[in-house]
C-alpha cells in the first residue's frame, strides 16, 4: 500500500456517504413540530433540500396573527443552492474514492463539517429574521414578546409548543458526519501506527 | 264522637299509607351493576359504533354515538335548518323541491345503511320521507345529505328505503293507496275499491356514485303497505312487505281496518320483477317528480323534473308477487340473518308468526294457494310457516337480530323487548322499556353479520324518564347490552324528534373516511372567489353579486356601498380557510333568510333584499378565531333610485392593511 492511499475500511465509508447523501435530496433535511390546544392532532413544517413541506398554508394563516411574514420556498436562496451543494458533496465522496488520497479524504470531511456549521448558522439566522421581523401593525402584539423557533430543541411560543429536530434528511447528514469521522480517525490511526512500526 | 273520629282518621290513614307502600315499585330505576362503567367513555376517548338515529316528524336524522348516547350531529334531510343554511342557501334550496315545489318540512322515518354483501360498507344512508314521498342518499365522507328522489304514484312513503344486500335497489312502498298520478285524481273517496291502487318502487343505486333512479312500480290493489325488508343468502332476490287494510277501508281504519283476521305478508321476486323491466316489460306511464342532486364541487344542488315511469301490473305478471296471510294487521317485517325466516309482527296479534324461505318456495313451487288477492296468489298460511312464537306479550313490531340465532322483539302495549330463538321459537328473556317501544337497532341487526353487544330501543313515551319541560318531552331511547343471556339496561338518553328505524355501525368504518376539508383548488362554484384579489361586488340590474371571501379574521370585501332598497343580493362567501374545524358563519341584519355556515374551501349564497335604506351590519356567525369578534362588515343601503355607485373595499381605514388588500 502507498503511503498517500486510503485503507480499504475508510475508503468504502467514502462510497457509502455519497449514495446517502444522494438519497437526502430526497427526504425532508429538518422539521418544526408545533403543537397548541387547539392543534391535537399537530403541526409540522418541513424543509426539503428544494421545497417546504407539512401543513404551510396552515401555520401561514395562523402567523399572520402575530404579523410574521409568510413562507415562501421562493423567497430563498437555500432551496436553489442546498440541491447542487449536495450534489457536490456526493460527488466529492465518490471522487475520494476514486482518487484513493489521503488528503482528499480530508478535505472531504473538513468541508463537509464547515458546510453543516454554515447551515446550522444559516439556519439559525433564518429563524431568528422570521421570529423578530414582525408587522408592526399585526393583531397580537406581546410586549417583548418575539417567535423564534429553537434550531434544535422544544421552546414554547404563546399558545404553540415548538419542536425542531433533524428529519430523515438531517440524520442521514449526520450519518454521513459520523461516518467521514470514523474514515478520518481510522486512517489517522493507521498513519500513527506505520510511524512506529 | 270526636274522640273516635281522630283515631278512626288515624287508622284510615295508616292503612291507606300501607296500601301505598304495596303499590308494585316502579323498576324503570333498575339500571344493572356494571352500567355506568359500561356506558362511560372517558373525555377524549372515541365511541365504539355511529348510531344513526331518523327523526320521524323532525324530518331530520341524528348521530349519536355508542354506547355513550352523546349526540354527534343532527343531519338535515327533508326538514329546512336556519342554523346551517339548509334550505336556504340558493345552493341548497332545489334540494328540497318536489312536484309540489319546496317544500320545508318532511317526516323521516326509516334509514338503511348501504350494503354488500349483506354487511354493511360504510358508504352511504338512506333516509325516506314519508309525508310527500322521497328518498335521500346521505354521503357518510361529509355526513351530508347528497341526493333527494321523489316517488310518484305514492303516497305515505312508509315502507322504504330498504335496500337489497348489494344495494343494487331501495324501495319505496307506499302506506296510502291513491289513484295512480297519471290517471284522473278527482275521484269520490269511497271510490277506493275501483280507483286507488298502490305501489312499491324499486329505486336503483348507482354503483360508485349512487345515483338514484326510479326504475320501475309494481302496481298492487290498493290497500296499506307498511314495512319492508330484503331478503339475504338463498333469499337475496326477494323482498318482502307487510301490508293492512287489505279490507280496503278509506274511513275509521282503526275499526274498519282491523276486521279481517289476517292482512298479507308480500313476497315479491324483485329479480323477477327486474329481468321484465330490463326486457321492456311494464307501460311506461308520464308522471312529474323530482330528482334533486347536490355536487361537493360546484358547492350547489340542481333539482331536475322526470316525466316518465315504468309501471308494472302484477295482475299481467303473475309470478313476481306471491302473498302470505299475517295475523292481525302486521307491522314490522324482519329477515334474520340467514335470509331464512322472515318475521312478521301483527300490531294486534298475541303471537309471532315465523315464515320459513325454503317453505314459501315449495308453496310456490306446488301451487298451494288459497284462492287470490286482487289477481295475487295468496300461499296458505300453514304452507309458509315455520312456527310462532306463542304467548310472546303484546303488540309485537319490530323484530332485529343478533347472530347468534336469537331474535328480539319490541312489544308496543305490553311495554317490553322479548328475546327469542329463532330454532325453536322459545322465549328466551324479556326486559322491560319505558316506555312503549317502537323500533329497536341492534347494529347490523338487519343484515347477514350482525355486530350484536348492543340493543337500542326507541320509546314513543317517556312521562317520567326525565326531569319535566311543560307538556312537550323528548322521546327516550334506552341502551340495553345483549351480550350475555339476559338482557341488561345500561342508560336512557333523549332523542331528537320522533325516532322510528335506526341503523349502528362500529365507528371505524365510517371515522377513516371522513372528509376534514374541501380543496379550495377544487372548487367549481360559479361564483366562488379564490383568493381575497379577486373579491369583488357586481351590480347586474337590479340584482347585486358580492363575490366575498372570509379568512381568520375578515371578509373581504368587508365595506360594501351602492346597495339599493329593493335589489337582489347575493352574498357569495366562499372559506377560504383549508385547515379543519375553521368554518366561518355569516349573517346579516334584517335579512328576512337563516344563516350561512360555510366550511373551509366552500362557497354559500345567501340572498337578500333590503327593504330599507341604511346600514346594514354582516358578521361572523360561528366563533372561528381570538378575533372573531372583529369579524365583520358594513353594507350601506340606500334609496330606490338614488345615486351611489357600487364600492366595496377592505381594510380603506388603514394604511396596513392596504398592503393585505394588494396580496
Amino acid at each position: 500500500m502507498k503511503k498517500n492511499q486510503i485503507a480499504t475500511f475508510p475508503r468504502i465509508l467514502t462510497i457509502i456517504s455519497g449514495l446517502a447523501l444522494i438519497a437526502v435530496l430526497f427526504v425532508p433535511l429538518w422539521q418544526i413540530e408545533l403543537a397548541a390546544p387547539q392543534y391535537p392532532e399537530g403541526l409540522v413544517l418541513k424543509m426539503y433540500p428544494n421545497k417546504l413541506g407539512g401543513n404551510v398554508e396552515v401555520i401561514n394563516g395562523l402567523n399572520h396573527y402575530i404579523g410574521m411574514k409568510t413562507l415562501h420556498a421562493e423567497n430563498f436562496i437555500e432551496f436553489t443552492v442546498l440541491p447542487y451543494i449536495i450534489v457536490l458533496f456526493a460527488a466529492f465522496s465518490f471522487l475520494v474514492f476514486f482518487v484513493n488520497k489521503k488528503k482528499w479524504l480530508y478535505t472531504l470531511f473538513y468541508s463537509f463539517v464547515s458546510f453543516g456549521i454554515i447551515a446550522m448558522v444559516d439556519f439559525y439566522r433564518w429563524n431568528y429574521n422570521y421570529g423578530h421581523d414582525l408587522d408592526p401593525n399585526a393583531p397580537i402584539q406581546v410586549p417583548g414578546m418575539s417567535y423564534q423557533p429553537p434550531i434544535l430543541g422544544y421552546k414554547q411560543l404563546l399558545n404553540f409548543g415548538a419542536y425542531s429536530i433533524p428529519d430523515t434528511g438531517g440524520w442521514i447528514f449526520i450519518g454521513v458526519g459520523v461516518l467521514l469521522l470514523t474514515a478520518v480517525i481510522i486512517q489517522f490511526t493507521k498513519k500513527t501506527k506505520s510511524v512506529y512500526a | 264522637m270526636k274522640k273516635m273520629f281522630f283515631p278512626a282518621v288515624i287508622i284510615t290513614a295508616s292503612i291507606l299509607i300501607g296500601l301505598a307502600g304495596c303499590k308494585p315499585k316502579n323498576a324503570g330505576n333498575a339500571a344493572d351493576g356494571d352500567a355506568a362503567s359500561r356506558v362511560y367513555v372517558p373525555p377524549g376517548k372515541y365511541d365504539e359504533l355511529y348510531n344513526f338515529v331518523s327523526g320521524g316528524f323532525s324530518g331530520q336524522v341524528s348521530v349519536y354515538g355508542i354506547p355513550s348516547g352523546r349526540l354527534l350531529r343532527v343531519i338535515p334531510v327533508f326538514s329546512v335548518d336556519p342554523e346551517k343554511g339548509w334550505g336556504y342557501s340558493e345552493e341548497t334550496k332545489p334540494m328540497l323541491n318536489t312536484s309540489h315545489g319546496e317544500i320545508p318540512w318532511g317526516d323521516q322515518h326509516h334509514l338503511d345503511l348501504s350494503q354488500t354483501n349483506g354487511e354493511i360498507d360504510g358508504r352511504w344512508l338512506f333516509a325516506n320521507e314519508n309525508n310527500t314521498p322521497r328518498v335521500a342518499r346521505i354521503d357518510l365522507k361529509t355526513f351530508r345529505t347528497a341526493e333527494i328522489i321523489e316517488i310518484p304514484n305514492s303516497a305515505g312513503n312508509h315502507s322504504s328505503p330498504f335496500i337489497t344486500e348489494n344495494t343494487e335497489y331501495v324501495v319505496a312502498g307506499t302506506r296510502f293507496s291513491v289513484p295512480m298520478d297519471y290517471e284522473n285524481g278527482d275521484v269520490p273517496i269511497n271510490s277506493y275499491k275501483k280507483n286507488f291502487k298502490g305501489t312499491l318502487s324499486f329505486i336503483s343505486v348507482a354503483p360508485t356514485d349512487g345515483e338514484m333512479k326510479v326504475d320501475f312500480q309494481l302496481l298492487l290493489p290498493g290497500m296499506n303497505f307498511d314495512l319492508s325488508h330484503s331478503g339475504k343468502g338463498p333469499s337475496s332476490g326477494w323482498f318482502f312487505f307487510s301490508t293492512y287494510n287489505s279490507e280496503q277501508a278509506h274511513t275509521l281504519l282503526e275499526v274498519n281496518a282491523s276486521k279481517r283476521d289476517k292482512d298479507y305478508i308480500l313476497a315479491v321476486n324483485w329479480k323477477k320483477a327486474a329481468e321484465y323491466f330490463k326486457a321492456g316489460k311494464g307501460k311506461k306511464v308520464p308522471v312529474n317528480y323530482a330528482h334533486n342532486v347536490y355536487s361537493e364541487e360546484t358547492h350547489s344542488a340542481t333539482s331536475t323534473m322526470i316525466k316518465e315511469t315504468t309501471v308494472i301490473d302484477v295482475k299481467d305478471f303473475p309470478d313476481i308477487v306471491y302473498m302470505i296471510p299475517c295475523p292481525k294487521s302486521p307491522h314490522g317485517c324482519d329477515v334474520d340473518p340467514t335470509g331464512q325466516y322472515i318475521v312478521g309482527s301483527g300490531k294486534l296479534a298475541a303471537l309471532i308468526p315465523v315464515f320459513s324461505f325454503d317453505k314459501i318456495q315449495k308453496a310456490i313451487a306446488n301451487k298451494d294457494f288459497d284462492g287470490d288477492y286482487g289477481g295475487i296468489p295468496v300461499i296458505k298460511y300453514e304452507s309458509a310457516l315455520h312456527g310462532e312464537v306463542a304467548k310472546p306479550g303484546l303488540g309485537p313490531l319490530h323484530t332485529e337480530f343478533d347472530g347468534k340465532g336469537n331474535a328480539y322483539t319490541t312489544f308496543f302495549i305490553s311495554s317490553e323487548i322479548v328475546k327469542w330463538s329463532l330454532k325453536d321459537l322459545k322465549v328466551l328473556d324479556r326486559h322491560a322499556t319505558y316506555y312503549s317501544p317502537g323500533h329497536l337497532c341492534i347494529p347490523g341487526g338487519d343484515t347477514k353479520k350482525p355486530y350484536g353487544k348492543y340493543l337500542i330501543a326507541y320509546n314513543k313515551i317517556t312521562k317520567d324518564r326525565y326531569l319535566p319541560t311543560g307538556p312537550e318531552l323528548a322521546q327516550s331511547a334506552q341502551l340495553f347490552d345483549i351480550s350475555g343471556d339476559k338482557m341488561k339496561l345500561l342508560a336512557d338518553y333523549p332523542s331528537i324528534g320522533e325516532p322510528h328505524y335506526a341503523q349502528a355501525v362500529p365507528a371505524e368504518l365510517i371515522s377513516k373516511n371522513s372528509t376534514k376539508i374541501f380543496r379550495i383548488d377544487q372548487n367549481k362554484h360559479p361564483y366562488a372567489t379564490l383568493g381575497e384579489r379577486n373579491s369583488k361586488v357586481v351590480r347586474e340590474g337590479n340584482k347585486v353579486h358580492v363575490y366575498m371571501t372570509m379568512i381568520r379574521s375578515h371578509f373581504s370585501p368587508d365595506n360594501i356601498e351602492g346597495v339599493k332598497v329593493g335589489d337582489e343580493v347575493y352574498f357569495h362567501l366562499t372559506n377560504l380557510e383549508q385547515d379543519w374545524d375553521v368554518p366561518h358563519g355569516f349573517g346579516v341584519k334584517g335579512a328576512i333568510n337563516g344563516e350561512l355556515l360555510v366550511m373551509p374551501g366552500e362557497t354559500q349564497t345567501l340572498k337578500w333584499v333590503p327593504l330599507k335604506a341604511g346600514i346594514y351590519p354582516v358578521y361572523c356567525t360561528d366563533f372561528c378565531s381570538a378575533l372573531h369578534q372583529e369579524m365583520q362588515g358594513y353594507v350601506r343601503v340606500s334609496a330606490k333610485g338614488s345615486n351611489v355607485p357600487i364600492s366595496f373595499s377592505l381594510g380603506k381605514n388603514s394604511d396596513a392593511n392596504d398592503s393585505l388588500l394588494a396580496k
